[in-house]
């Protein structure tokens, strides 16, 4: 589904710019990069509080295309353009790491029905 | 004749003059400021350059740069015995202010025709937004430069030693220089995808790279990744100038970890980055001796693994 109808869905905030509207068929949730490596499977979005570029270098070694900062996390400006320099999308929730994977799990579920 | 700024615009060569181009003020300057407002008086002033070390502070109202009072104003008032009144009727108003958007080479011509040290920053809203001195200018363009020669140096030994049927490359790795840690593993998958390497030979390749590249930059000295991608395999090396390892057989265990709690809170640091690199390769070796240095010789099969 794409990242934009996931974000309507689940009260998203995309901070890059609309180029950059990934499809997104699964989900990792973690804040340890090498966890994230190890695990996380392309084309998922990564539910971290990890706001830095090195989140963002990952997402782009590993196909993650898109980056959920929990918490209402604040991503710094260089951050985010970055992350539309490697065509990796930033959104952002207040919601924590827990809440927000389930909405994005239940979204992908039944967007898939 | 004021100090000149030890640049000269006309005669840089071309990485230079690219690089105070594309750097903007804002880039450059300090954000962490002192300020003041018009009603405090010059002791209240004269205070806050003597706790924080500074010897220009803005005045403001609201976002409003309205003046400055630099150490010489302080002087003046010391001598002439109005320390106690108020900064308003003292402060330099017209002032020369740099904004936040333009190239930094406008900055470094500032030093050059003003006798000032240091420029108050405004946005386009002209609001304040920070300070730049010849300090910040200076270590900004050293870490800039620094980014450019390691590149240039990158690109000029690269690709010349390649044999027929053999690709190396090395790429220097900068003690926690975490702005570019990840991007000799991104060259390293761009090769392997030009070689149309399976999915998950490029993302086991992709996984021992970038955990020994984060490595150096967290826990070494500095050091080199190397790859060399052959017929049948990808040699992924990684080399650092020290401290070394005591135990080597410690440190590959999951969970073990000597990072501190800053490296920590970016999200490495949790031990498992060479018990990730071991369990994706093919092949694992470490040597390392205390004082000297470490390296790493992973070896990832390009045709992936038999699985039986």
């Amino acid at each position: 589904m794409k990242l934009s109808s996931l974000a309507e869905k689940t009260g998203l905030k995309i901070l890059t710019n609309s180029e950059t509207d990934p499809e997104i068929e699964s989900g990792y949730t973690s804040d340890l990069l090498s966890d994230v490596m190890a695990n996380a499977e392309e084309g998922s979005v990564l539910v971290t509080i990890q706001a830095h570029k090195n989140s963002v270098a990952v997402a782009s070694q590993f196909d993650l295309p898109a980056i959920v900062i929990c918490n209402g996390r604040s991503v710094p400006q260089e951050v985010i353009d970055t992350a539309e320099g490697e065509g990796i999308a930033i959104a952002q929730t207040k919601d924590n790491q827990f809440e927000i994977s389930y909405k994005i799990k239940k979204a992908i579920m039944e967007n898939a029905l | 004749m004021p100090h000149r700024f030890p640049l000269n615009t006309d005669k840089a060569p071309n990485a230079v003059l690219e690089v105070i181009l594309r750097l903007k003020v804002k880039d450059a300057m300090s954000k962490t400021i002192f300020s003041a407002k018009k009603n405090d008086n010059l002791r209240q002033i004269q205070h806050i350059m003597r706790d924080k070390g500074v010897t220009g502070i803005p005045i403001l109202e609201d976002d409003r740069l309205i003046g400055m009072i630099s150490v010489n104003d302080i002087i003046s008032a010391l001598d002439y015995g109005y320390i106690n009144e108020p900064a308003d009727n003292y402060m330099t108003k017209s002032l020369i202010v740099l904004e936040d958007d333009m190239p930094l080479s406008f900055a470094v011509s500032y030093f050059d025709k003003y006798p000032y040290r240091r420029f108050p920053v405004i946005n386009k809203e002209k609001k304040f937004v920070g300070m730049i001195s010849s300090r910040d200018v200076l270590s900004a363009l050293l870490h800039e430069l620094n980014n450019e020669i390691t590149e240039l140096e990158n690109k000029l030994n690269n690709g010349r030693n390649d044999v027929p049927g053999s690709i190396t490359r090395e790429y220097s790795i900068q003690k926690f220089d975490f702005e570019n840690a990840g991007k000799a593993s991104f060259e390293l998958k761009k090769i392997l995808k030009g070689l149309n390497a399976s999915r998950q030979v490029v993302r086991r390749a992709s996984v021992a790279s970038y955990e020994l590249e984060i490595n150096i930059a967290i826990h070494s000295n500095g050091g080199k990744m190397r790859f060399e991608i052959d017929e049948s395999n990808i040699i992924i090396e990684a080399v650092d100038f020290g401290p070394g390892i005591e135990d080597v057989d410690l440190v590959v265990q999951e969970g073990y970890s000597t990072a501190n709690e800053w490296i920590r809170s970016m999200g490495f640091g949790a031990g498992m980055g060479l018990s990730n690199t071991k369990r994706v390769a093919d092949e694992f070796e470490i040597q390392s001796e205390l004082g000297k240095g470490t390296h790493i010789k992973s070896i990832i099969y390009l045709g992936g693994r038999d699985e039986a």
